[in-house]
């Protein structure tokens, strides 16, 4: 046999993005068990039908690009934001929510920028936020948890049928904790959980559970060195502080309690599945702190004075806007270095 | 419990060290030939010393450093010079450089050796040397000569020596065994570094927990000394210096910078035996422990290899197996190379041969897109952004690559091998550094170019103008000759004269003129000066032929000194129209600046720019014209004057010299213009008569035919010879007279010279 010549190094690590994509897929189960558990099969639907059209729509505008097709669906990454998609929408959205949010995300957010590796901007979180400028009404109806009214929840066959009916008739909806928190402006704290019934003993009946699964899965993932805590964290840090800062001791003109934040709408899913995006988050260490904070504050800002009830999409949309910024200016001290390498302002 | 500092990064791949570890240290015997590359070492090649043929005996130097940087060679075992030629080295890029190859005898004879006794009575200039003259370099992959990372400046203090027994790269095991084996060497060797590097605080001895049993060897060697052997975790790439001194000591070594900038020396644990057995033995490096490993090969181990022993024949030895690899590297599986050939010799940086099967290396799969997942910046131990970097290498953007300080990447391929997108990223880096260097040499190139164009230019215009002026100021000196022959004269006609006052002034003028104080006169005043010098002259020209009529018909006894006068109004008249019609001419050419230099400078760039339109052979045959008009007018009044006997006849020999010298420089030229137009001349007949045209062509094939290329350039080169010596017996003559050619027949004959050696070349690359 001829001996080849190739550059070292000749080992490679384990990791690979398949790899990688794989983890995150499976750092997602925790989370969308509990909102199975909690709100139906809707979320399940979601998935499903956003994960066949990401893929279908991929290998379409691959074939457009002339892009070897297989090679790059394996690398997993539009299934990613397909599921990353499914999960944020409300549980059994109608399919063409899901086709729209898809087209935007995978083809729009990501190949038109040029691709894998090439997207300034979070593909799921611009699919997300097209739909909800462009269908507030269908956005907004989250179907209620268990517990709530008839004590059902979403079952398989309800869920197709809503996400293909031409209405949304039979759905039982109701408005999520943030929504009830942000209409409120004459009750406490105290009163309002006692009144509503979406409230649980952390944040929203449901809400709190699936937070919880999706930190469990974030946590597994930092564990798997998948991605640094320094985003992720510093998020939830500032996150809590300024919720804690504006607490106002649970008075009528409250923003909430630091717990009910971190365990309320997107949270952790944020925190640990779309500020860790690699591609369109700050690289250095340094940079994604400040990244992950100014996200955090964003999400607080918005959510309280904001016209939204939830401000993921939109804090780190801006954010990813800023990041190249972010990582102009911190750049590591090099070892043998004194200072960290001043950049010229003017480049 | 010493401090153990972090290093930034870091991975941790599988180390697979085991597998060559399960048997000692096993000699790899003499093969048949030993081939030794005459660069092992970073630095200048060392220069053979011994001739094909030779018999050469083991440890004989058969190459010399050469310069500073730069390490000895040795003959690892007893044979016969057989050839010193271009081999294939181990080398990334599978260069060719040139070797000594030996033939060996199989007999192994030592020449002899000179130990020493005592080495801490040695100086330290001494002990250098002999480090230097056993060819040892740095044996840890690097090869810097160790004599000069050891020559440390007087003023600088060295409070730490650090010994590198990290070996932080995977399957190498070959300083593992040697500090399992030989561990009383290494610290021998130790001592030795300590003696000569006097550490003002400390010696450490840095290994990685990975190798317990080379440890405890280690320890028990250097009981009741002051070296400390440090233990620290395993992480890749402790081993690299720099990283091995910021473990150590905390401290990092300035960008750029050596560890000495921070009171640190490094060596490497295999190049301290080197040394022990150089000083104590007197032996130089002709050997080195070299780990065979990988899946490929059947009998893993370690071997005492001598240098210069071909790859095949060691790998033989570890029972490779050809047929199931495809990549043979030398180095561990993170930094070190391919080779094409296993024909290669070991050298003194060769620690490891790794011959991995498919399986367990596997070809590297295509790269896919950069996610900026940021693994690798986790991974860099000199905390750079390796995906950054990334972007910009394919971009080009060389300025922000070397702001994102491109240059202090260690290449240790840690970046790449964390990398999940299987993006070769060291290599990208590593063509970026290549790139800007050249771009940097370039630079260098033409900036220095520009430089010397500059110079060259000013050069060329302060000659011209030096020697327009010294040209004037020649000619003012020749005038002032002539005018101070002629001054006694005027003194007397000014004595002569009856009114006392204007004689006094015109002595006053005269002494001026003489003194060369006389005030700046205007181009009218000039002018009106000279003519009426020609007037005067005219008159007094007209009184001596009418005296000398007189005293002619009278048969006066006055009559030779009258003649001699009427010679002598004669010649003044003709100078002096001729002055006038020189004035007359300058002033019309060009107007005058008042500088005489600039002036002249001036006609000269005019006279220049009215010939521009002329071919070179109208020029120089206008030039031959002119000048043999002058030099037959000037020659004329040479033997005028000699006949009357006047002082101007100096004056006159010298510039009818000279002109004869320009005569004969632009006849040369002029030939030389004939002889390179002549086939133009002959191709352009053509509108003469066919006949004749063709005629002619033909007798010039004929006569190009007849001579040979050899004889052409043995014609050429004899004519130049003739020329050059021609020129030069010019030049001394015109040295000597002090005539103005000077300058043009020294370029004539640098040019001269310069073809000559061009032709001699041409020809003795021919002959």
């Amino acid at each position: 046999m001829a001996l080849i010549t190739v550059s070292s190094p000749h080992a490679h690590g384990p990791m690979s993005t398949a790899t990688v994509m794989r983890l995150v897929l499976l750092a997602t189960l925790p989370g969308v068990f509990a909102l199975t558990y909690f709100f139906g099969f809707g979320t399940l639907t979601n998935i499903l039908f956003a994960a066949l059209l990401a893929l279908g729509m991929e290998a379409a505008i691959l074939k457009i690009r002339k892009r070897p097709i297989g090679f790059y669906l394996n690398d997993g990454s539009a299934l990613v934001t397909a599921i990353l998609l499914g999960i944020a929408l409300p549980p059994a959205s109608p399919w063409w929510i899901l086709a729209v949010g898809i087209l935007f995300s995978i083809v729009f957010a990501k190949h038109l920028y040029g691709g894998m590796g090439y997207n300034p901007f979070n593909p799921a979180m611009v699919g997300y936020v097209v739909l909800l400028i462009s269908f507030p009404v269908q956005m907004t109806s989250w179907v209620a948890p268990i517990g709530n009214f008839d004590g059902s929840v979403l079952g398989p066959i309800d869920a197709l049928v809503r996400t293909f009916s031409a209405s949304s008739v039979d759905a039982v909806t109701a408005a999520t904790p943030l929504d009830v928190l942000k209409q409120n402006n004459s009750l406490l704290i105290e009163d309002l959980w006692a009144s509503n019934s979406q409230f649980g003993s952390l944040a929203g009946v449901g809400w709190e559970w699936a937070n919880v699964g999706f930190l469990l899965g974030g946590l597994f993932l930092l564990y798997k060195r998948v991605f640094t805590w320094h985003a992720p964290i510093s998020m939830l840090i500032a996150l809590t502080l300024l919720s804690a800062i504006f607490y106002d001791g649970g008075s009528s003109a409250s923003g909430g309690s630091p717990m009910f934040h971190l365990f309320s709408g997107a949270t952790m899913l944020g925190a640990f599945f779309i500020v860790t995006d690699p591609v369109t988050s700050a690289v250095s260490n340094k940079g994604r702190i400040i990244y992950g904070a100014c996200i955090g504050v964003l999400i607080y800002l918005i959510r309280v004075w904001g016209n939204y009830p939830d401000a993921v999409a939109f804090s780190v949309l801006l954010m990813n806007f800023a990041a190249p910024l972010l990582d102009h200016y911190t750049q590591p001290r090099t070892y043998g270095h004194k200072k960290k390498t001043l950049q010229k302002e003017t480049d | 419990m010493r401090k153990i500092f972090d290093i930034h990064g870091g991975v941790h791949p599988p180390e697979n060290k085991v597998q060559s570890l399960s048997r000692g240290i096993e000699s790899a015997g003499i093969p048949p030939v030993l081939v030794h590359p005459l660069s092992q070492h970073i630095g200048a090649p060392a220069t053979p010393i011994v001739e094909v043929g030779q018999r050469v005996l083991k440890g004989q130097m058969i190459a010399d450093a050469k310069g500073f940087v730069s390490a000895p060679v040795h003959a690892s075992s007893s044979g016969t010079v057989s050839t010193i030629e271009h081999r294939e080295i181990p080398h990334p890029s599978g260069l060719l450089a040139r070797c000594i190859v030996i033939d060996t005898d199989g007999k192994d004879e030592w020449i002899e050796l000179d130990p020493v006794e005592d080495y801490t009575a040695l100086e330290k200039a001494d002990l250098l040397h002999r480090i230097r003259d056993a060819g040892i370099a740095g044996m840890g992959g690097a090869g810097f000569p160790s004599a000069v990372k050891l020559s440390t400046r007087d003023d600088v203090v060295i409070d730490t020596l650090i010994i590198n027994g990290t070996e932080c790269e995977p399957y190498i095991t070959a300083d593992d065994i040697l500090m399992r084996e030989r561990a009383d060497q290494i610290i021998a060797g130790v001592k030795i570094l300590q003696h000569l590097i006097q550490p003002t605080k400390q010696t450490l001895i840095g290994v990685e927990d990975n190798k317990p049993e080379g440890i405890a060897a280690l320890r028990a060697a250097a009981e009741g000394s002051n070296i400390e052997v440090v233990v620290f975790p395993t992480k890749y790439p402790s081993g690299g210096e720099k990283q091995l001194i910021q473990i150590l000591t905390g401290r990092e070594v300035p960008s750029g910078g050596l560890p000495a900038d921070i009171g640190v020396v490094c060596q490497n644990i295999g190049t301290t035996v080197a040394i022990h057995r150089a000083v104590q033995y007197g032996e130089p490096l002709i050997s080195r422990i070299t780990t065979v490993t990988g899946e490929a090969c059947s009998a893993p181990g370690n071997f005492e290899v001598l240098l210069g022993t071909p790859v095949d024949y060691l790998l033989k030895l570890g029972g490779f197996q050809q047929d199931q690899c495809i990549r043979l590297v030398m180095g561990g599986p993170m930094m070190g190379f391919t080779l094409r050939d296993t024909a290669v010799p070991v050298v003194k940086t060769t620690n490891c041969l790794l011959a991995p099967t498919q399986k367990e290396l596997p070809p590297p799969p295509p790269a896919q897109a950069c996610i900026r997942c940021g693994m690798c910046a986790e991974a860099c131990p000199v905390s750079l952004l390796p995906q950054q970097m990334y972007w910009f290498a394919r971009g080009k953007e060389y300025e922000k690559l070397e702001e994102h300080n491109l240059f202090d990447c260690i290449e240790c391929g840690a970046c790449s091998y964390a990398c999940p997108s299987n993006i070769p990223l060291v290599q990208y880096y590593r063509a970026s550094k290549a790139e800007i260097r050249k771009q940097q040499q370039e630079k260098v190139k033409s900036e220095h170019a520009k430089a010397r164009f500059e110079a060259r230019q000013i050069r060329i215009e302060r000659e011209e103008a030096e020697k327009e002026a010294r040209r004037k100021a020649r000619q003012e000196a020749a005038k002032k000759k002539a005018a101070a022959g002629k001054d006694p004269i005027k003194a007397a006609q000014a004595k002569a004269a009856p009114a006392a006052d204007p004689a006094q002034a015109a002595i006053e003028k005269a002494m001026a003129k003489r003194s060369g104080n006389a005030p700046e006169e205007t181009n009218e005043e000039k002018l009106a000066r000279l003519k009426k010098a020609v007037e005067t002259a005219e008159k007094r020209l007209e009184s001596a032929t009418a005296k000398l009529k007189e005293a002619e018909a009278a048969d006066a006894p006055n009559l030779g000194a009258l003649q001699t006068a009427h010679e002598r109004m004669t010649e003044k008249f003709a100078k002096a129209k001729e002055e006038l019609q020189q004035f007359e001419q300058a002033s019309t050419e060009a107007p005058s600046t008042g500088d005489p230099a600039a002036d002249a400078i001036a006609r000269a760039q005019a006279a220049r720019a009215k010939n521009a339109d002329k071919s070179p052979r109208e020029k120089a045959e206008e030039q031959v014209a002119s000048l043999e008009k002058r030099l037959s007018k000037s020659e004329q009044k040479l033997a005028e004057a000699k006949e009357s006997g006047s002082e101007t006849a100096e004056v006159l020999e010298q510039s009818t010299a000279k002109l004869r010298d320009k005569l004969d420089a632009a006849r040369a030229e002029l030939a030389q213009l004939s002889e390179s137009e002549a086939p133009v001349a002959a191709a352009a007949s053509t509108n003469d008569p066919a006949q004749l045209a063709i005629e002619k062509a033909m007798a010039a094939r004929e006569a190009a035919a007849k001579l040979s290329p050899e004889d052409k350039a043995k014609k050429a080169l004899e004519s130049l010879e003739a020329r050059v010596e021609k020129t030069r017996t010019k030049l001394a003559e015109a040295e000597e007279s002090g005539a103005d050619t000077v300058d043009v027949l020294r370029d004539t004959l640098a040019k001269l010279e310069d073809k000559l050696a061009e032709a001699r070349k041409e020809a003795g690359v021919e002959g």
